[in-house]
């Protein structure tokens, strides 16, 4: 196949992969816009394949390699629970990020298989190209995998901090640069590996001080280095379907990560360099003063959602945990029997992924029309009747708008308060992920039900 | 003066940038996750240098020390590729709007 033919087919896989994130404009033409991306990489994969040329033994073994690898995907993207989608993003971007070296490891070792000159005397430009490639990819890598031990809940979600964290990480972050520019005049292979080694580290390094509910931003973040990584090798290997799709997955992870950040009014520094909550637990708990709360039954909340006109469901993590969205949908069925208008509304970082709600509640057949986003549907509460917060807590507490010297202060929040009365489902009056205790607890008009907020759900079902 | 095609890549990487950023702006908030594993399957396409490298042994050497991580590349791509695209799909199905009648 002539180089003009495939740069024109790699073209048109790049343009396939827009036309797949645009397609997710509207859940109606997602679907197509998924079948473009897959048509997309069928195209890169079958050039690949012709501009090579070589049918030997070893296509057959590619052929090989690539269904074990597909089986092993198709079974997971099958097996896997619609609550533990973080974890599988998490996990998925490690391995786009290991790809990444591993493909500047082969380029490395035997560049004349991409044209780019002899072992020892690499073309410069790709040798750079390679090494970040290989280094984005690395940190992307151990990242990942932190990111979904944390989330797995093997290694705990809270913060890893210790003194001279900051500084370590800045003089790894220099000594890539450094090693990278020796890399460059001497084309040593041990430093290439030096290189990928401390690439790995930092990217262990710069995970693990940040707790889990900021696994929104660490996920979208590391969403956009895979990109970036995949950029780097798309360069080494002049592939524009690489390059183009290195671009928009970097991007489209950056303005997620953006709109986590501003989602929990906090600066992407502040996020990155960690710690958050850890000090304040603490703290909180000591000053926590004795204020009275009303806690209800299911029965009692039966009651009063029976006699609402209108209900406003606010999920969050906990909802999750608990996989409480079937019993939930139930409720709302029976709810809605009783012609009670009800509808949901989702903060921009409930749960531990962007859009993590929207999905379960897509699992349990919600359908998502009935589901808002905060700034649709806040000026709403003022007019419900009742506030059903379910496993959500800091994403509500009047707290962020009220008092500045609050770790919260500024975050945008639901305005839960305003509705005639809230229904509040949580296992104890602990504080939530900021650390800070919630003033809704104890309005007059919010009726705390202590309980699994699956097993609450169904009772309040039973009661209605 | 001839212009390195360096900078020919370097303009699409840019322009695709830009591209992603007004692309992915438009995306409704409740379809992040979605984007999120889609997103992951066409980064795969990584598996491009993947396939590259698997085949770059000479004549009669399928396993070279450089063609190794090409394999080893290629399996942990397609992983991502079948999973990402089908966990996408499944994901996408689920999306269901109000039926008119009750």
């Amino acid at each position: 196949m002539s180089a003009n033919l495939s740069a024109i087919l790699y073209l048109v896989s790049g343009v396939l992969f827009i036309l797949a994130l645009r397609g997710l404009s509207s859940p109606e033409t997602s679907r197509q816009g998924n079948l473009f991306g897959i048509i997309g990489m069928v195209i890169a994969v079958t050039v690949t394949f012709l501009s090579v040329g070589n049918f030997s033994s070893g296509f057959i073994y590619v052929l090989i390699f690539l269904a074990i690898g597909g089986s092993i995907g198709a079974f997971i993207a099958y097996r896997i629970p619609m609550t533990a989608m973080p974890e599988l993003v998490a996990g998925f971007h490690s391995l786009v990020g290991l790809a990444a070296v591993f493909v500047a490891i082969s380029a490395f070792i035997n560049p004349a298989a991409f044209n780019l000159g002899v072992p020892g005397d690499i073309k410069l430009a790709s040798l750079i190209e390679m090494a970040i490639g290989a280094a984005v990819g690395a940190i992307t890598f151990s990242g990942s995998v932190i990111a979904f031990l944390k989330l797995q809940g093997i290694m705990s979600g809270a913060p890893i901090t210790f003194k001279g964290q900051h500084i370590l990480n800045a003089l790894l972050l220099i000594s890539i640069v450094i090693l990278t520019i020796y890399l460059c005049s001497t084309q040593s292979s041990n430093l290439f590996w030096i290189l990928i080694a401390v690439s790995f580290l930092i990217g262990f390094l710069i995970i693990i001080p940040i707790g889990g509910a900021d696994m929104p931003v660490v996920i979208s973040m590391l969403n956009s280095y895979s990109g970036w990584a995949a950029a780097g090798i798309g360069f080494t290997l002049e592939n524009t379907a690489l390059i183009i799709t290195g671009a928009l997955v970097g991007s489209s992870g950056a303005i997620l990560s953006y709109i986590m950040c501003k989602g929990m009014n906090r600066s992407f520094f502040n996020v990155i360099l960690g710690g958050f909550g850890a000090t304040d637990q603490t703290s909180g708990s000591q000053n926590k003063e004795q204020r009275p709360v009303k806690s209800g039954n299911a029965d009692d909340a039966a009651f009063l959602m029976k006699n609402a006109s209108s209900v406003i469901i606010v999920p969050g993590y906990g909802m999750a945990v608990a996989q409480a969205q079937h019993a939930l949908r139930e409720m709302v069925d029976t709810l809605k029997k009783n012609d009670i208008k009800v509808s949901y509304a989702i903060h921009p970082v409930a749960g531990r992924m962007p859009g993590h709600m929207n999905v379960l509640l897509a699992e349990a057949n919600v359908p998502y029309d009935e589901v808002f986003e905060l700034e649709e549907i806040n000026n709403d509460f003022a007019n419900a009747d009742v506030a059903f917060v379910i496993g959500a807590n800091d994403v509500t507490n009047p707290v962020a708008k009220t008092d500045p010297q609050s770790p919260i202060y500024g975050m945008p929040v639901l305005d839960v308060e305003k509705c005639k009365s809230v229904l509040f489902v949580k296992r104890s009056l602990s504080p939530g992920y900021a650390g800070i205790d919630n003033d809704l607890f104890y309005k007059e008009n919010t009726l705390m039900l202590f309980a699994d907020a699956k097993k609450m759900t169904e009772d309040i079902t039973k009661n209605l | 003066m001839e212009i390195d095609p360096f900078i020919f890549r370097l303009s699409i990487f840019i322009l695709s940038i830009f591209v992603g950023y007004y692309v992915v702006w438009s995306v409704t908030p409740s379809l992040h996750t979605p984007l999120m594993s889609v997103t992951n399957a066409i980064s795969s396409v990584i598996i491009v240098g993947a396939i590259i490298a698997a085949l770059s042994g000479s004549d009669g050497v399928v396993f070279s020390s450089s063609s190794v991580y090409g394999f080893l590349a290629i399996i942990l791509a397609a992983v991502n590729i079948f999973g990402g695209f089908l966990v996408t799909q499944r994901m996408l199905a689920m999306y269901k709007k109000k039926k008119k009648d009750k």
